[in-house]
């Protein structure tokens, strides 16, 4: 895999002692008896559970650490094992059966037990069956906070009052009960703050893909630089810092008219732009990458990097509406978007980012992300006039990645798109 | 004289076309892809050229002595082909007889071995007297293994070496001879061939002019499966859809739409009217309802895949099939029998379950607009035509279908005609 | 030709009228009449006949389409109910429905809904979350006030003037509906040779596109038929068929489990015509009632949160008691997420308690019934030698 090293930014760096830190003091939660909140990225409350003092815990993030780091396929059999259906979504799987294989961390850190599971459904069915599976493991309590669906493209103002509701008589009273501790409005004001305050530089780090060359790629490099404010960091000062520090190098190299670093080295010389649906490859993620730049495509605008959150639409967390911000982010997520939503942002990404093209990667394990990905292909094909391409891998099950197959595909569309280009 | 080869790799035949300057096909050369890829694209080439060498000749001879010498004369050249081969299959055998086969058995062996390549011998130069052009496999392991079982299991009736024993003779000399450079050149055997005709002196001018005529290879472009095996750098690589669609458009100008339907995938093309594909979709990742899935359903029937399409144009009342899953072939055929249908309306409903596949594809695709081109190993497969031709109509109403009789050398012709550009 | 067999010929002929030409003769007796269509599991159908429309329930093709567009939508992991409903709706042939409901069953009839909208621009098509939690003071709220939404702009869309009027009506409908489920279950929980599941089905199949009062008249001429021609007892063994509540079995297949020896006594089929358990309140506000229904007497079911640890562990348990079954057949459409991820805690349950269980996957165009046949055959045989003890 000596091929497939790349030399890591800065900001890179930090993220990584950012996570391992974190994972460490989860590893000592026990101990310090700070309280663990399990949850998932989309709909995420990390600035309410912080207030309280809790840890959060991301499943997803586990899993597809997991799969990164070549654990996920031993997880996912042993899940099999104990009667999962092959059929089904593989990050649960992963999950489980790290679960059922001593709960440690992808980091080699042993996991706290949650002291509450708070399932923000958010998007994704999967997430429901997710944590009656992890109860069954654990003796805590659950919270269900219910996030209606923008069935018809915005949150609406009764649901959005519901979801504050719930906030109000179910969530906060349970975490006010496993802390200790008093909901204060205004901590949670200033951590709401501090998100809004990193949400500006992410936007600034991904909307600098539109210059030419991009200094970033917002698929496989994005999936790092939302990395802090998708899991734990979201709402904290060092999150903050992190996102500040990102924005002044992603500038820098816009100045000196720089691209990514990639694992085929720098692409400052960039033959195609790319517009990317769908979640990445977790079990090949660098080999997955290395087959786009080898060939000086470069992704300027991704839709996974919106799962945990719509920034660019212009929503931030607003320290003056504190409940009600976090209702309208938990609706705004993408995966809680309707497909004509989604649509109409793809066509808005290959305009606004000048794409060449946009490529749907299609994961298995993920209905929420798939299910009616080839009407959105036809769709954004037809609005924009330019022709998509489509592969198809998994998230963490490495048998759902056939290197052969997807290179054959991505080769086919990018002599495709050159095709194209040299005609007009 | 310039000429430019393309070369496509495919996983069941590897083919090769040759063009001269002008875009004209000089020769072509298909061979089967075995488990070496360069020899198989080299015996292709090797093909190529001889063909074209005999097409030279057609322009010098035909002129003086007529078609049916020219004929006469390539006959001649493959029967000096053959046993060449056949003499290097020969060897070889008696050499695994001496290492392979224990003593007591030899003697029988080697009789049987001698008895069945004198037999072959016999019956190809009786075929060759008796001007005998009936249509049969471009392949020399096909040729001779029908031969050889035949003769092996009279021989092993007549209670000589046992039908297995020479089965296995074969099975492991056909691979070695197939993977062994052979001299199977125009200049080494166009004498013997010459001389087995008696030497006309219309075709011995014609020949040595022929033979004179320099054929430079200015380029080559390969494509296909395996082409990145090839040996050629990186911008004489292309996609096997970017050569499919220029390729169906060298052949037939009009073509829009092509479907391609081989042993291992199915690809929709779109392209315009310059043969630059526009759009394509290949089957996802599940395999189901490739040709390979016919063969498997020939397999299960114990008889030959061309006989396939045939059995089924004879259905009267097609049998509806839900399912083309290849690891559910052998058992959706046997209910279907021991329901007591017929085998004949089985196999419609098969062809018209792996073309439902096929218009799924073309459907992502876009459909079909307008003229159509059907190319791949099902394109020869008479009943897998009707049933595409009648759900072409069915969806898009009368649209021209185009299927050559060379649509195998669809990809390869695509090939040289980058080669030609790109050269230009 | 026998009572039973019209019937069940009649209701056979409904659920294979994929061009829903009923509905369009039903339509075309009174001029202005509109249908509405929805997706499986449960949707309030109450809502649509009380502003006049017919509900009408959205099945797909079963195993009598050919899919191409359907299959051109979506990648080979997807279950197959989404391709033929696409396949018959990129055809037009549901084009007789001007509103769609889709409620919240999993994330594939969940994006439906945007591939709906998006083909079919002219027509209403409302997702519909339901209340995933149970908590009255929450559920019964959010519940009530998503209804009195749609209720208001189904009122709008078919010129209903007074919807609360026509739902007190709908809901006093659908009650005697919910009872003479009730008795039909019952009987066949009794009596199962007489009721075979692929008739009940088709009857069940034949009220997601009949008003009420028709699917009454056809439903009672069904009773008295097996009254007049009851079956034979055969030495079957008994079970509880459970994962099929979205995504429908062919008929062949209900039929090969039975055939094999193993009487379905208690199932999940088209489990949204039995969703709620109890009659629904016919006082007070009816939106509110038919709220409190749900919240209150709703039967357990995959895609809706389960709020209390031990009800998986003990689901299977007590439908197998309730039914007097001897095992469980879990039968669940291929790529379902809803219950293939229940599958194992509901399994586990059911062994813990120690009940004999089986599982395998269909499509509902599954057209090979021979493994199912061999293994419900040894199922019921293995529980006729071993389990009776």
């Amino acid at each position: 895999m000596s091929q497939l090293e790349m030399k890591k930014d800065q900001s890179m760096v930090l993220q990584k002692q950012m996570i391992a830190s974190h994972f460490e003091r989860l590893e000592q939660a026990p101990e310090t008896k700070e309280p663990v909140v399990y949850t998932f990225v989309p709909g995420n409350l990390t600035e309410l559970i912080r207030s309280f003092g809790c840890l959060p815990v991301l499943p997803e993030i586990n899993a597809l650490q997991s799969g990164m780091r070549g654990k996920s396929r031993a997880y996912i059999r042993e899940a099999e094992r104990h009667g999962h259906s092959e059929d089904v979504c593989t990050y649960v799987k992963c999950d489980v059966g790290m679960m059922k294989s001593g709960n440690i961390g992808p980091t080699g850190t042993r996991l706290p037990k949650p002291d509450l599971l708070l399932l923000s459904y958010t998007g994704c069915y999967t997430f429901m069956k997710w944590f009656e599976l992890l109860r069954e493991e654990y003796d805590c309590p659950t919270v269900f906070l219910h996030v209606p669906y923008q069935g018809d493209g915005v949150l609406e103002p009764q649901h959005r009052a519901y979801v504050i509701k719930q906030l109000k008589e179910k969530l906060i009273p349970m975490l006010e009960q496993i802390s200790g501790k008093e909901f204060d409005e205004e901590a949670l004001a200033q951590r709401l703050a501090w998100s809004s305050q990193a949400e500006d530089d992410l936007v600034a780090v991904l909307e600098a893909a539109k210059n030419s060359p991009s200094p970033i790629d917002s698929y496989f490099g994005g999936v790092y630089y939302v990395g802090p404010i998708f899991s734990a960091f979201r709402g904290t000062a060092e999150g903050a810092e992190y996102y500040k520090l990102l924005r002044a190098e992603v500038e820098a190299r816009v100045a000196a008219g720089q691209g990514p670093e990639t694992p085929s080295g720098r692409l400052d010389e960039q033959r195609f732009r790319l517009v990317v649906e769908g979640p990445p490859n977790w079990t090949h993620f660098r080999e997955f990458w290395k087959m786009f730049s080898d060939e000086g495509a470069c992704v300027v605008a991704s839709t996974y990097t919106k799962v945990g959150g719509t920034y660019e639409r212009g929503f931030r967390h607003d320290p003056k509406d504190p409940l009600g911000t976090l209702a309208d982010y938990c609706g705004g997520c993408y995966t809680n978007l309707n497909l004509p939503d989604r649509v109409q942002m793809l066509c808005d990404y290959v305009t606004e980012y000048a794409a060449d093209g946009f490529l749907i990667n299609s994961v298995k394990s993920c209905n929420s992300f798939s299910a009616g990905q080839l009407v959105i292909l036809q769709e954004v094909e037809k609005r924009t006039g330019i022709p998509g391409g489509f592969i198809e891998t998994d998230l963490v099950d490495p048998r759902y990645f056939s290197p052969a197959n997807i290179k054959n595909r991505l080769e086919s569309y990018f002599q495709m798109l050159a095709a194209r280009k040299a005609v007009a | 004289m310039d000429c430019f080869i393309g070369i496509d790799l495919g996983s069941t035949t590897t083919k090769a076309v040759m063009l001269d300057s002008h875009g004209e096909v000089l020769g072509r050369g298909i061979t089967n892809s075995r488990s070496d890829y360069d020899r198989a694209a080299e015996v292709a080439k090797t093909e190529a050229i001889i063909t074209a060498r005999f097409n030279l000749l057609r322009r010098e001879v035909e002129k003086v002595a007529g078609t049916e010498l020219l004929e006469q004369l390539l006959e001649a050249f493959r029967l000096e082909q053959l046993l060449v081969q056949l003499g290097r299959l020969e060897e070889l055998i008696h050499d695994e007889i001496g290492g392979g086969v224990s003593p007591d058995l030899q003697g029988a062996a080697r009789e049987g071995v001698e008895h069945i390549f004198r037999k072959i011998r016999h019956e190809e130069d009786a075929r060759f007297n008796a001007n005998d052009r009936r249509r049969r496999s471009d392949f020399f392991r096909d040729i001779v293994g029908s031969a050889y079982f035949r003769l092996a299991e009279e021989i092993g009736n007549e209670g000589g070496a046992s039908f297995d024993l020479l089965l296995s003779l074969y099975d492991k000399c056909i691979i070695l001879v197939e993977n062994e450079p052979l001299e199977l050149g125009f200049h080494q055997h166009i004498d013997p061939a010459l001389a087995r005709i008696g030497e006309p002196p219309a075709a011995r001018k014609g020949v040595q002019e022929a033979a004179s005529i320099p054929l430079n290879v200015q380029s080559s472009v390969g494509t296909g499966y395996g082409r990145v095996r090839l040996p050629f750098p990186k911008e004489n690589i292309r996609s096997e859809i970017l050569c499919h669609g220029l390729g169906a458009h060298m052949m037939f100008p009009g073509t829009r739409s092509v479907l391609d339907i081989g042993g291992q995938d199915t690809k929709a093309i779109q392209i315009d009217a310059s043969g630059i594909v526009t759009r394509f979709q290949m089957n996802d990742r599940c395999a189901a309802g490739c040709g390979r899935y016919l063969g498997y359903i020939a397999d299960e029937m114990n008889i030959g895949l061309h006989e396939l399409g045939p059995m089924a144009s004879k259905s009267t009342r097609p049998v509806r099939i839900n399912s083309t899953c290849t690891v559910f072939a052998g058992a959706e055929l046997r209910e279907r029998l021991s329901l007591g249908e017929a085998r004949e309306d089985i196999l419609a409903g098969l062809h018209r379950a792996v073309i439902l596949r096929a218009m799924s594809l073309l459907a992502r695709t876009g459909g079909v607009d307008d003229e159509f081109t059907f190319t791949g190993g099902v394109a020869r497969n008479e009943a897998a035509v009707s049933a595409l031709r009648q759900l072409i109509e069915e969806n898009y109403g009368q649209r021209t279908l185009n299927i050559s009789p060379s649509s195998i050398y669809t990809g390869a012709l695509g090939g040289a005609v980058f080669a030609l550009r790109g050269a230009a | 030709m026998s009572l039973r067999a019209a019937v069940v010929d009649r209701a056979d002929a409904l659920a294979c009228d994929l061009d829903l030409n009923h509905v369009k003769e039903w339509l075309a007796e009174v001029p202005g009449r509109k249908a509405a269509g929805y997706l499986p599991v449960y949707a309030p159908r109450e809502l649509i006949a009380a502003v006049g429309m017919l509900p009408v329930g959205v099945h797909g093709g079963g195993d009598r389409l050919e899919i191409i567009k359907g299959d051109a939508c979506y990648q080979s992991y997807i279950c197959h109910l989404p391709r033929s409903v696409v396949e018959l709706l990129l055809a037009g042939r549901l084009d007789c429905l001007s509103a769609v409901l889709f409620p919240s069953t999993c994330d594939v009839i969940r994006n439906l809904s945007g591939i709906w909208k998006l083909q079919k621009p002219g027509t209403y098509v409302r997702y519909l979350d339901l209340p995933q939690v149970l908590d009255p003071s929450i559920g019964v709220p959010f519940w009530t006030m998503e209804m009195e939404h749609v209720l208001g702009e189904l009122a709008e869309l078919a010129g209903c003037e007074d919807p609360k009027g026509g739902l007190r009506q709908a809901i006093a409908d659908y009650n005697a509906v919910r009872e003479r489920l009730q008795v039909l279950y019952a009987h066949r929980r009794d009596r199962p040779w007489d009721i075979p599941t692929a008739e009940l089905y088709l009857l069940m199949r034949a009220l997601e596109s009949l008003p009420a009062q028709t699917w009454m008249d056809l439903s009672a001429d069904y009773l008295s038929a097996i009254e007049q021609e009851p079956g034979r007892p055969r030495d079957n063994c008994r079970v509880v068929l459970t994962g099929a509540f979205c995504e429908q079995p062919p008929l062949g297949l209900l039929k090969t489990i039975e055939r094999a020896g193993c009487y379905i006594v208690d199932d999940d089929l088209l489990q949204g015509n039995r969703m709620l358990q109890g009659p629904v309140s016919t006082d007070g506000d009816p939106v509110q009632a038919l709220a409190e229904a749900f919240i209150y007497t709703s039967v357990k079911n995959s895609v809706i949160y389960e709020d209390d640890p031990d009800g998986k562990r003990n689901l299977m348990k007590t439908r197998v008691e309730a039914a007097r079954a001897d095992g469980i057949v879990f039968a669940a459409p291929s790529f379902c997420d809803p219950a293939l991820l229940d599958r194992p805690m509901l399994r586990a349950g059911a062994e813990a308690a120690g009940i004999p269980c089986i599982a395998f996957k269909y499509a509902e165009n599954t057209g090979q019934f021979q493994p199912f046949r061999e293994q419900a055959g040894t199922f019921s045989d293995s529980i006729k030698l071993w389990g009776a003890g």
